[in-house]
C-alpha cells in the first residue's frame, strides 16, 4: 500500500510532529508499505494530487495539523487519512468547545471560564476576574484554549499572578481558560478505534513540573503503564476518556487526558493526534496491551480505510 | 537495489523506554535541554529573521583565500595534515594563539596553552578535572547559556551572581564566598566572560577586575576567563584581560577562534598552571585524543598571510554598524517600561521588559511574526530572567535587525496594552505585583552605553 506520512507544519509542535512521523515511517517501512514523506508545506496539495496515496497517515500536532486543516484538504482531495475527522478535530484542538461537548454530555470536567482578548480589551472583562477568582478558588490553571502541550499553561497561587498569567497564555492563543485546579494523579487514556488501552500515569521527577520539556524528554517524567489503579478505579477512569472520546466524536485513535482526584476523574482535554515519539504516552500504552508499534501503525491504518466515520 | 525510501534508523519502542531509563547516569537528571528546545526547531524556518543564535557571519571570508590556503595544505602537507596531531595541538597553533592574545596585551607562556576543540570544549575539560557532584560554581546572573548544560552535566552547585553595567557585582561575589566559608565549602572557579559578555553586552570595569584579581590571590580561588569577543571591540579602549592583571597564576583563560575567523574550524584553547594543564591534557585525551589536525593547518596557513587582524577589523566594523542598527531599532520600537545594553564589542544586546512579560511565551507569539530571540531564562539555572531576551546582531544584516526589532516591538506592545486592560490600566512601574520580581532585571542601567 502507498502511504504518506504527512509531518512537520508550521505549529510550535514541529519538532514533536517531525519525530512522530520519522518513527511512523520507520514502522511503516517495515510493515513493507510504500512509504511517501510528505512536509506539510506550500507544496503539499500539489504533491498530494501528484502521488495519489492510498492513505494518507497524518503525524501532525498542534494547530494546522490536528485542527481539522489538513484533515478537511484530504477530504476535498477523497484521500483516506488516519485519526479522527474534521469535526472531531475541531472541537478536539480547543479546550474550551471540548469542555462544552464533555459537559453536555455529562463527562466530568473541572469548572471553566473562557475568554478571549476582545473580553479584556474591549468588553472590561477584568472586571469579572474577582467575582471568576472566587468561583474557581486558588490556586487555578490559566492555559491556552487552543494548542496542545502545555506550552503556555500557568498557575495562578493569588489574584496578583493572575494578569501575567493571562498575558502568557494569550501569547499562544486568542482565547484563553481559567481552569479549577485539581489536584490529582495525571493520567491518559488512550483509545485505537473503540478500544481503550491501558491506563498511563505521569510522574514528574523531583523538581520537573509536568511541563513542555519534561514530557517529550526520557528521564525527565516517569511514565507508569497500566496505572496503579484499584480495578474500580481504573474501569471509572477507562469509562471516563471513552465517554469523552465518543463525545467529541473522535475516530481511528485519540488520547484523552484525565486527573483522578478525590471526586473522581476528571477530564482535561482530549488529543485528537496525540504523540507517537519514543517517549509518546499512546505507544507505552499499547505496548503494554500487548501490542508492537508496527501492529498499532497497522491497526491505525485499518481503521482509516474503514468507511463509518464520525 | 536502491536505496529504500524511508529511514533505516533503529527507533526505541515503547518498551525500550524503561530499559533505556535504568542505564541513564544520574547526571542526565541534571542536564537540561537547551531552553525550550522544541520551540526553537521553529525559528530555523527560512522566513523567521532570527536573533536567536549567536552566529558569527562567516560569509564576508573570501572563498579565493579560503581554497588557496587549503589546496597549499593539500599540495604541501596532505599526509600530516590528515594524521592525527599531539593531545596539547600542534606549536604552530599555539604560536598563532599567542600572537592572538599577545593582540589583546597577553604574554602566555606557550607551554600552559592547549589547543581544544573550540572554546566549549574548553569549558567541559575545565569541569571534568575540577567539578565533584556538588561543588559550587560560580558565574554571572545571566551567564553564557552554553555553559549551564556543562555545569549541570558535572552536577555542579551553580551559583550565579548579578551582573550590573559594570559586569559582575564584586561585592555580591564577596558576599557569595562568605556564606559558602561558612558553610565550610570552597567554590571550584569563578568562571566569567569579563568583556563583551554572552548575554549581558556588558564589560566589567577595571576597579572590578583588579579586585576580582587580588580576591582570586587572596583566597587562592580559580577564576575562568572566557574571552570570545576581546577583539570584536567597536569603540573606546581596551581593558586589561584578567588573566595580564593576574599574570596566570589564578587565572585559567580560554580563548576561541571562532569569533575571529570561523566556528566551523572548532578551533579554541586554554590556558592554564602547569598542575592544572596536566589534568586537562589527561582529560583531552580521553574525550578526543587531540583536536582536528586538518583545522589546526588551516589555521597556520591562514596566520602565515598576516592579515588575521585586518579580518577582524572589517567583522568588528559590519559588526558596528549592525549593532547600531539594533540599538536604533530598540529606541524606535520597544515600549518605554524597556531597557536594554549598548555594548561596546561582541554579538548580543540584552533587553529586559516589563515583569509581567514572560519571554519564553512571548517568543511563541513573535515566532507567528516570523522573528525569533533567545528568552532570558536560557542564561539562568534557577528560573529568573524570564522577562529578559537576548538579541543577537551579528548574523543579520541591518534591514533584517530592523525589521526583526520592530515585529517583536510589536508583540511587546500587544502584550503591555493587554496587561493595562487587565489590570485596569494601571502602569506597570507602580504595580505593586511587580515589585517582587524586580531582582530578575539584573542588568540596571541600561540604556547607558557601558563604554567598557
Amino acid at each position: 500500500m502507498k502511504v504518506a506520512v504527512l509531518k512537520g507544519g508550521r505549529s510550535l509542535e514541529r519538532g514533536v510532529s517531525l519525530r512522530s512521523g520519522a518513527r511512523v515511517e520507520d514502522a511503516l517501512g517495515r510493515l513493507g508499505h510504500e512509504v511517501l514523506a510528505l512536509e506539510a508545506d506550500g507544496e503539499l496539495v500539489k504533491r498530494l494530487e501528484g502521488e495519489r496515496p492510498d492513505v494518507v497517515f497524518v503525524a501532525m500536532h498542534g494547530i494546522g495539523g490536528e485542527d481539522g486543516t489538513a484533515q478537511e484538504l484530504l477530504e476535498i482531495l477523497d484521500i483516506p487519512f488516519t485519526g479522527p475527522g474534521v469535526a472531531a478535530c475541531v472541537r478536539c484542538i480547543d479546550k474550551a468547545l471540548t469542555k462544552h461537548e464533555l459537559r453536555a454530555a455529562g463527562v466530568p470536567t473541572p469548572d471553566w471560564f473562557a475568554f478571549n482578548q476582545t473580553a479584556f480589551r474591549e468588553l472590561g472583562a477584568a472586571e469579572a476576574l474577582g467575582e471568576l477568582e472566587q468561583r474557581l478558588g486558588f490556586p487555578l490553571v490559566v492555559k491556552p484554549s487552543r494548542g496542545g502541550s502545555s506550552l503556555g499553561v500557568k498557575f495562578a497561587e493569588s489574584a496578583s499572578d493572575v494578569p501575567a498569567a493571562l498575558v502568557s497564555a494569550f501569547s499562544y492563543d486568542d482565547r484563553v481558560l481559567l481552569e479549577r485546579f485539581v489536584d490529582g494523579r495525571e493520567l491518559a487514556v488512550s483509545v485505537v478505534g473503540d478500544e481503550p488501552l491501558p491506563v498511563v500515569e505521569a510522574i514528574p521527577l523531583p523538581g520537573h513540573n509536568y511541563d513542555f520539556e519534561a514530557r517529550y524528554e526520557i528521564g525527565r517524567t516517569s511514565f507508569v503503564c497500566p496505572a496503579q489503579l484499584g480495578d474500580a478505579e481504573a474501569a471509572a477512569v477507562t469509562e471516563a476518556a471513552l465517554a469523552a472520546y465518543r463525545a467529541v466524536g473522535c475516530s481511528g485513535f485519540s488520547r484523552v487526558d484525565v486527573i483522578l482526584g478525590e471526586d473522581g476523574p476528571q477530564v482535561l482535554e482530549v488529543n485528537a493526534i496525540p504523540g507517537l515519539t519514543d517517549t509518546s504516552l499512546l505507544p507505552q500504552a499499547a505496548e503494554a496491551a500487548g501490542t508492537s508499534f508496527e501492529q498499532l501503525v497497522e491497526k491505525i491504518l485499518e481503521l482509516a480505510l474503514t468507511p463509518a466515520r464520525a | 537495489m536502491s536505496e529504500p525510501p524511508h529511514r533505516r534508523r533503529a527507533h526505541a519502542r515503547g518498551s525500550d523506554l524503561e530499559r533505556y531509563a535504568g542505564l541513564f547516569a544520574a547526571r542526565t537528571q541534571v542536564m537540561r535541554s537547551s531552553a525550550m528546545r522544541d520551540l526553537m526547531a521553529v525559528t530555523a524556518r527560512p522566513e523567521v529573521i532570527s536573533l536567536a543564535g549567536g552566529l558569527p557571519d562567516t560569509s564576508t571570508f573570501p572563498p579565493q583565500t579560503f581554497a588557496a590556503q587549503m589546496t597549499r595544505i593539500a599540495q604541501e602537507s596532505a599526509a600530516e595534515a590528515l594524521q592525527y596531531g599531539p593531545t596539547e595541538g600542534f606549536g604552530e597553533t599555539v604560536d598563532c594563539i599567542v600572537e592572538v592574545m599577545g593582540a589583546e596585551g597577553m604574554l602566555p607562556d606557550p607551554e600552559d596553552v592547549i589547543v581544544t576543540t573550540g572554546g566549549q570544549q574548553a569549558i567541559d575539560l575545565l569541569c571534568k578535572t575540577l567539578v565533584d557532584p556538588g561543588d559550587a560554581v560560580i558565574c554571572e546572573a545571566p551567564t553564557y547559556p552554553g555553559a549551564i548544560p556543562v555545569f549541570c552535566s558535572y552536577e555542579a552547585d551553580t551559583i550565579q551572581v548579578e551582573c550590573d553595567a559594570e559586569g559582575m557585582r564584586i561585592d555580591e561575589l564577596e558576599t557569595v564566598l562568605e556564606r559558602l566559608d561558612g558553610e565550610g565549602r570552597r567554590p571550584k572557579f569563578v568562571y566569567s566572560v569579563p568583556t563583551f559578555q554572552n548575554p549581558a553586552g556588558v564589560t566589567m570595569s577595571l576597579q572590578r577586575r583588579q579586585r576580582l584579581v587580588e580576591i582570586a590571590r587572596s583566597r587562592e580561588l580559580l577564576v575562568v576567563e572566557d574571552n570570545p569577543y576581546g577583539l570584536l571591540r567597536f569603540e573606546g579602549e581596551p581593558l586589561p584581560p584578567l588573566y595580564q592583571l593576574d599574570g596566570g597564576d589564578f587565572v585559567i583563560y580560554i580563548g576561541t577562534f571562532s569569533k575571529i575567523l570561523s566556528p566551523g574550524i572548532r578551533l579554541g584553547w586554554a590556558v592554564a598552571p602547569p598542575p592544572v594543564m596536566d589534568k586537562i591534557v589527561l582529560g583531552k585525551q580521553a574525550a578526543d585524543l587531540c583536536t582536528s589536525t586538518l583545522t589546526q593547518y588551516f589555521v597556520r596557513e591562514y596566520f602565515r598571510d598576516g592579515n588575521w587582524r585586518e579580518y577582524v577589523e572589517s567583522l568588528s566594523e559590519i559588526y558596528r554598524r549592525r549593532r547600531d542598527a539594533m540599538v536604533g531599532a530598540l529606541g524606535d520600537y520597544f515600549p518605554p517600561q524597556a531597557t536594554w545594553t549598548e555594548p561596546g564589542g561582541g554579538l548580543f544586546v540584552w533587553a529586559t521588559l516589563p515583569p509581567f512579560i514572560d519571554t519564553g511565551d512571548l517568543l511563541a507569539k513573535a515566532l507567528r511574526e516570523d522573528v525569533a530571540f533567545v528568552p532570558g531564562q536560557a542564561a539562568y539555572v534557577d528560573g529568573r530572567g524570564a522577562n529578559s531576551m537576548r538579541l543577537n546582531f551579528s548574523a543579520g544584516n541591518e534591514d533584517e535587525i530592523r525589521e526583526g526589532i520592530r515585529r517583536i516591538g510589536k508583540v511587546i506592545a500587544e502584550q503591555v496594552e493587554l496587561y493595562g486592560a487587565l489590570t485596569g490600566e494601571r502602569p506597570a512601574e507602580s504595580d505593586p505585583r511587580s515589585q517582587p520580581t524586580q531582582a530578575d532585571s539584573t542588568v540596571i542601567p541600561f540604556r547607558k552605553a557601558e563604554g567598557a
